[in-house]
């Protein structure tokens, strides 16, 4: 049953795949997304068996095969569901499904062959996302994680004839390589240290151990696991594949580099609750980058151009605000804002997709704006996208990004707090920004604007150069909004950033937060029975605690955060809706920062400069130039030429002179007869 | 009766003229024969040897040696035609073209 989830996808995978160029295209594309539907159905199915049970035994296993047998060490493959799990995949089932629906719209200008490569590469990257979930042990999730790495290569380079598409490809990979090289260190170490690598043998065998106070073992294995999690989360240092990688299909953002694959990190975590918090020193390191990812992502996204690059970096954003709650030790805040996020995230990308789809390829909202009468469904769902996003009360980003700064504040993080509180008013300032540009005023033609043609960064040159033809158009006349099935993922995705939030009520509220006490077993150590149920007891409790002794807290918290999303708002409303000039004129006044802050703090140039460059050069000049054509080279040349040398030499022996050979023969025989005569 | 050194003696100078005729002679056909005559020294020195053991070993590989001489000197001969068909020559210093 269980391994029924992944096995849908992977069939569609494999007929798309093998067959695919010869089906008419409403086949693969419809098989596709049947396949996804189906997949959905047996998780819903699992997750109602996993409802029926009682919360500590809420564990469904399924182990497939004995996988490696080599002496002591033995791995099965096993799935596992577990209601971490069990969220997880009805967020990459769910989520998914909508958005192969919108695919079939959205890529139907495509040619049948690369139709339906596009949804085999979509249906293989649910496939590997869905093991990496359910794996029950470190290895099994590492072909997921590696999985999902290589579709999202292959997605993201999708339009390869296109360089810009191809390198972003490229350096998506580079760049995850980089995580996953610790990730493997980190689960070698856990293996040394507890001669397993299955996740919940771990967490009991960590369970008893008092946590780390000072930085040992756990804490290093923690941490390059992390460090695995920055490369696939996109979080500080190795953040800079995301915003490149948007130079895939809309759809391709939407899923993997917003809604499930980005989030595998943060899930990593979650899935190992127990080991992390033992690891104190790991956590505040977790804590730290992910409240520096949000600050630093959400002042890039206020000032770049692109649409998908705003959203881009919002993801970015959002997703340091999960490490910051799994930092604090709020799994449950991290992983309801992970499936928060996944609605209303989706639900943008695939609302600036069904813009760029209605503008013939245009992504520079200079040159969008007065949108909103052309495309009623799209203007509207992406309105509620943005609110839910920027956390106004009753839609589910409030709830979720609340719960994280409330258990931030709550452990006494006032310095992260205060930033996440700031991300907050940035988070709404750049999405409005974004939907009065886009949607609002008259319709503009200003990229490169002249006064900006100074500072305009290369990339946007590239995208009006690729893309002349939106300028022959008249402007209103090929406006079209959302074709239905792009229009239906939208409008459920809209419906879910209203309603996701609603699992979460926090206690302040009167709600149960049922989503917390649902996960909170998954953050437990469950092998010992009684042990878990105490833990889950305690938890309980704890939760109990919340409402009596910091319910003011949290409520003047919560009123606080709406303030600052309210205020952002209103910001974003006045500068960009009323008074245009005034960001230009900002944008004057402060140049150094304007133009720090659209160069991306100028992060690539510095790797380029820092690490790109120097590999490269150590690489052409010393490990080519060098080692390979000097010693590997030069070893196998030498001994040619030692062996061409010593071969001249004795060639002189072969005078042609038969009476020499002869002599030769007649002093060699008496010499080794002499030899063996008087020795 | 003659003692064995004696035909060893013998046998040596024979093997010594026939050594010194491949060297000295300029012409094939006479270092062809200097090889049989270094072959029935050898020849010599095995039936005095096998005499001497009162064994018919020395004999029988005598015969043997008689007929691989037999051999090679037809082969021999048929080679030295050959070449001097090709080179109007029997001097050995003439056929140096396999020299490197």
């Amino acid at each position: 049953m269980l391994a029924l989830i992944p096995l849908f996808p992977l069939l569609g995978f494999a007929i798309n795949a093998s067959m695919g160029r010869r089906l008419p295209k409403g086949v693969s594309g419809g098989l596709a997304s049947l396949v996804m539907l189906a997949s959905f159905a047996v998780s819903v199915m699992v997750v109602w068996q996993l409802v029926n049970l009682a919360p500590p035994q809420r564990v469904i296993e399924q182990t497939l095969y004995t996988w490696i047998a080599s002496g002591d060490f033995v791995l099965d493959l096993t799935l596992r569901v577990d209601p971490l799990a069990a969220v997880m995949i009805l967020v990459i089932t769910g989520i998914g499904s909508l958005i192969h629906i919108y695919s079939t719209a959205y890529m139907h200008e495509e040619s049948g062959p690369e139709y339906a490569r596009y949804f085999s590469y979509l249906n293989l990257f649910a496939f590997f996302m869905l093991v990496l979930v359910l794996g029950a042990n470190f290895l099994v999730l590492f072909v997921g994680w590696e999985g999902v790495g290589l579709c999202s290569y292959l997605l993201i380079g999708f339009w390869f004839e296109k360089k810009s598409a191809a390198d972003a490809g490229k350096k998506a990979f580079v760049v995850n390589r980089i995580g996953d090289y610790a990730f493997i260190l980190g689960t070698l170490l856990l293996y040394v240290r507890f001669g397993s690598l299955d996740f919940q043998r771990i967490a009991s065998a960590v369970a008893p151990l008092a946590p780390e106070s000072t930085f040992s073992t756990l804490s290093l294995a923690t941490l390059l696991l992390f460090i695995g999690a920055t490369g696939k989360s996109a979080q500080i240092p190795l953040y800079v594949w995301l915003p490149d990688a948007m130079e895939g299909p809309t759809p391709v953002s939407a899923l993997i580099h917003a809604a499930t694959m980005v989030t595998a990190g943060v899930y990593m975590i979650g899935r190992n609750a127990v080991l992390f918090s033992h690891a104190p020193e790991t956590m505040a390191v977790v804590a730290v980058i992910g409240a520096a990812t949000a600050l630093m992502a959400g002042t890039i996204g206020l000032v770049q151009n692109d649409i998908k690059r705003v959203l881009a970096y919002s993801t970015v954003s959002q997703l340091g605000y999960m490490f910051l709650a799994m930092g604090v030790g709020a799994f449950g805040a991290g992983i309801f804002h992970l499936y928060t996020h996944a609605f209303f995230k989706a639900c943008l990308f695939l609302g600036s997709g069904a813009v760029i789809h209605a503008l013939h390829g245009e992504q520079d909202i200079r040159n969008m704006g007065g949108l909103k009468a052309g495309l009623p469904i799209t203007y509207w769902t992406f309105l509620i996208g943005s609110l839910a996003i920027a956390g106004v009360p009753g839609l589910a980003g409030f709830f979720s990004k609340d719960e994280i700064l409330f258990e931030t504040f709550a452990h006494g993080h006032t310095i992260l707090w205060t930033i996440g509180i700031l991300t907050s008013l940035l988070t709404a300032t750049y999405m409005f920004r974004l939907v009065f540009l886009t949607f609002h005023g008259e319709r503009r033609h200003e990229a490169p604007a002249p006064e900006h043609a100074a500072e305009e960064e290369p990339t946007a040159h590239g995208v009006d150069a690729a893309q002349p033809s939106h300028q022959l158009h008249p402007h209103h006349s090929h406006l079209h909004d959302a074709p239905p099935a792009m229009a239906l993922a939208l409008v459920v995705l809209a419906l879910g950033s209203v309603l996701a939030g609603y699992l979460g009520i926090p206690h302040a509220l009167g709600g149960g937060n049922a989503i917390g006490n649902w996960l909170a077993p998954s953050f437990s150590a469950r092998s010992v029975t009684t042990l878990a149920t105490g833990q889950v007891a305690e938890a309980g409790q704890e939760a109990g605690e919340t409402v009596g002794g910091e319910r003011g807290l949290e409520l003047s918290l919560m009123v606080v955060s709406s303030i600052v999303a309210l205020v952002g708002i209103a910001l974003a409303a006045f500068i960009w809706l009323k008074r245009r000039e005034i960001a230009d004129r900002i944008a004057a006044a402060f140049p150094g920062v304007y133009r720090l802050l659209l160069n991306k703090y100028y992060v690539d140039e510095v790797y380029d400069a820092t690490l790109v460059q120097p590999i490269r050069i150590v690489s052409q000049e010393g490990l080519w130039r060098g080692v390979d054509v000097h010693i590997i080279d030069g070893a196998v040349n030498g001994t040619a030429s030692v062996i061409d040398g010593s071969s001249s030499l004795l060639r002189r022996l072969q005078s042609g002179s038969v009476r020499a050979y002869a002599g030769s023969l007649f002093i060699g025989v008496v010499l080794i007869l002499g030899y063996y005569l008087w020795r | 009766m003659i003692p064995l050194s004696h035909y060893l003696v013998v046998s040596a100078i024979m093997f010594a003229i026939g050594t010194a005729g491949v060297f000295l002679r300029r012409n094939l056909i006479t270092i062809l024969l200097s090889i049989e005559i270094m072959l029935n020294a050898v020849n010599l020195s095995f039936v005095a040897f096998g005499r001497s053991q009162g064994t018919v070993d020395g004999q029988i590989i005598t015969f043997f040696v008689m007929t691989v001489a037999a051999a090679e000197a037809a082969v021999g001969l048929a080679i030295v035609i050959a070449l001097f068909r090709h080179r109007e020559s029997l001097n050995p210093d003439a056929f140096t073209s396999l020299k490197w």
